[in-house]
């Protein structure tokens, strides 16, 4: 099957100081050479710390923000250079969730605005059309038709969530981008949000790139996770392959650190001293080594690129030589 | 360790906090009995407008004063002299040499709790010195000592930093060493982890757990996030609108809630030994937390509650029931339940 998305070696920098005619200007590298490609109705999720570059990459490529290289192709069609006029049609098959269901929402705007945004941005469908829509959508999401008229402040965190998706979901994208869309949320309400998303991918054969730092819920919901350090895609796999045989060190411990909630559960834990380096001076070849207990001289010397270790499982890592330590065993 | 009366460190007895809004009185939090020995590591769970950070609060006696806000019941807190200190009604001026002394407090965001036009060490040492005669330059060795104890590196040079040179697992620590500079006999971490990824979460947990190893001070952790309880109580919890619904030791609590909330929050997290194998769609609680302002007749859980009983649980408000092994559970039906 050919892919819905691909991305080859998407870069996304942002200057930084520097003087009058950027003189002595530095780059932010949020994004370096990033490369991978979502098949149609498959969860690929990106997963990292703060600073490696997850939420830029969900914004670049629905091209909300503007990549400084690279490719970005959506259903077959280079969407890299188009113009806004060009990307308008596309923008109906792409949308996106917020994270913050308390600051993506007009506070102003009645829930059936909010909903029907996009219909009345994309125009050609009359009123009576519109609110037939909305009422659907609502009703979609599991919210009843009344909320048509409420206000966000009016709405529970879970319910806003809601509306969220049923904005994004309204001109029936087939992709859609969800930047951490549950951690907001209560824990009793995340599972229910998380479960709206499964069913709505399977009615709606939607293919979804969720970006979360929440390991249990991305292990849950993937089918695929990129993890990404740095501006980079540091390994990437199938979601039981990465927790079960992580191949990148950077994984082995980003999921190590992850609590379980299970007391009885005593790990050996890989604990990373330091933090996530600055993205404008990262570390020269793997920006990992600097916090990694694997660490060569050699792994200084240039930047490693993504291989393949096993059927479709990537991982930049020279370490060749180490056994790493699965976050959960084989139940 | 076997526990003495004088291994207690703080008691807290029928704790009870009413705000008063433009809708009339609302009841934050009733009924809120716990006692935390020396060493021990209580976490506090809850969702949003549960009453765990308005409780918290109530123990520091941060909470806006009388008639905007009424606090009852008994806070007893263990003094460096080894009496028990009547926390609610000592004066305000004993109170503030109290806080830091006794107890502490480390909060969720410290980007919003550390001054950002003070450096590290101003702040620290003004702390120290508030508390301890101590000279300038004698504070200033101490709060080095403090900062290399919670693990920041190059100490000294961290002193003359500003919050914002700072990242946020650093200024985490630099929070935790301002609150361990007295020496406190119980620290409050109100979600102390929640804003940082999860490796600095762990490297926290871990200090968290060491300082408490060396000194043998007690922790209210105060979180919801169910990993972490697993990682670092002893003994959890549960609140529901305001109220405590279940208290237990950690192990048996995970291992057989009896409280359907409970039950039903350890369910709806996602296991990571089944990661990619989407084994189906998670129990989910449905329904949504209750507005603290209008909470439901009854069993404040019942309407989102699968063992619902119409005409007992909207009707009559369940108590705290103690079982026969020293758990607590506030539920109607749980002994059906269990059985």
């Amino acid at each position: 099957m050919s892919a819905i998305l691909e991305v080859e070696n998407l870069r996304k920098w942002f200057p930084v100081g520097g003087g009058l005619f950027g003189r002595g200007q530095k780059q932010v590298k949020a994004l370096d050479g990033v490369s991978f490609t979502v098949k149609p109705g498959e969860i690929l999720s990106v997963v990292g710390e703060s600073g490696s570059g997850k939420t830029t990459l969900g914004r670049t490529v629905l091209r909300l923000a503007e990549p400084t290289g690279g490719a970005i192709r959506f259903e077959g069609q280079d969407i890299t250079t188009l113009s806004r006029r060009a990307l308008r049609p596309l923008r109906r098959r792409m949308q996106l969730v917020f994270q913050d269901p308390f600051a993506s929402l007009n506070p102003r705007m009645s829930v059936e605005r909010i909903v029907a945004a996009p219909l009345i941005i994309q125009g050609g469908i009359s009123r009576a059309g519109r609110q037939e829509r909305v009422a659907e959508m609502l009703q979609l999401v599991g919210l009843q038709p009344h909320h048509a008229e409420r206000h966000p402040h009016e709405l529970s965190g879970g319910q806003r969530q809601r509306v969220g998706i049923a904005r994004a979901l309204i001109m029936n994208p087939s992709f859609l981008v969800a930047d951490e869309p549950v951690s907001a949320l209560d824990v009793s309400i995340q599972a229910q949000v998380v479960n709206l998303l499964l069913e709505l991918k399977e009615r709606l054969g939607l293919t979804i790139l969720f970006i979360a730092h929440d390991l249990a819920v991305v292990g849950h919901i993937s089918d695929r996770i990129a993890v990404m350090y740095l501006g980079r895609v540091v390994e990437l796999a199938e979601a039981g392959t990465l927790f079960r045989d992580p191949r990148h060190p950077y994984t082995e411990a980003l999921f190590s650190a992850a609590p379980i909630p299970d007391p009885t559960l005593r790990r050996e834990r890989v604990i990373l001293q330091g933090d996530i380096p600055s993205p404008i001076d990262p570390p020269s070849g793997c920006a990992f080594r600097t916090r990694c207990r694997h660490a060569l001289p050699a792994c200084a010397a240039a930047v490693p690129p993504l291989r393949e270790v096993g059927p479709g499982h990537f991982s930049a890592c020279i370490r060749d030589d180490i056994t790493l330590q699965a976050s959960v065993s084989t139940p | 360790m076997e526990a003495g009366s004088g291994d207690i460190l703080l008691e807290v007895e029928k704790l009870a906090i009413r705000f008063r809004t433009h809708g009339g009185e609302s009841a934050a939090v009733s009924d809120v009995s716990f006692c935390l020995k020396r060493g021990e590591t209580l976490a506090m769970v809850g969702e949003s407008g549960s009453g765990k950070s308005v409780t918290s609060l109530a123990l520091m006696r941060l909470l806006p004063k009388a008639p905007l806000c009424t606090v009852s019941g008994s806070v007893r807190l263990r003094g460096k002299d080894g009496g028990m200190l009547d926390v609610l009604s000592l004066p305000e001026s004993r109170m503030r040499a109290v806080r830091g002394d006794n107890v502490s407090m480390v909060f969720q965001e410290p980007m919003t709790s550390l001054n950002p036009v003070q450096t590290i060490g101003a702040q620290i040492t003004e702390t120290i010195r508030l508390h301890r005669p101590m000279g300038r330059r004698a504070a200033d060795e101490e709060a080095v000592r403090l900062l290399d104890l919670v693990g920041i590196p190059a100490a000294r040079q961290r002193l003359t930093a500003y919050p914002h040179q700072l990242s946020g697992g650093m200024r985490q620590r630099a929070m935790i060493a301002m609150a361990l500079s007295c020496e406190p006999s119980v620290l409050i971490a109100d979600e102390p982890t929640t804003a940082l990824d999860v490796t600095i979460q762990a490297q926290i947990l871990d200090l968290l757990r060491r300082l408490q190893e060396q000194t043998g001070m007690a922790v209210i952790f105060i979180t919801h996030n169910l990993g972490v309880v697993a990682e670092i109580a002893d003994r959890v919890m549960v609140m529901y609108a305001g109220r405590v619904v279940e208290q237990a030791d950690v192990v048996p609590l995970f291992r057989q809630p009896l409280m359907p909330y409970t039950q039903g929050l350890l369910r709806s997290v996602p296991r990571l030994d089944l990661a990619g194998r989407r084994t189906g769609a998670l129990s989910a609680i449905r329904g949504n937390v209750p507005d603290p302002r209008r909470p439901p007749p009854g069993c404040a859980f019942h309407p989102r509650c699968d063992f619902f009983v119409g005409g007992r649980c909207d009707v009559q408000a369940p108590a705290l029931d103690v079982t026969s092994d020293d758990r607590q559970v506030r539920c109607l039906r749980w002994s059906e339940i269990a059985a």
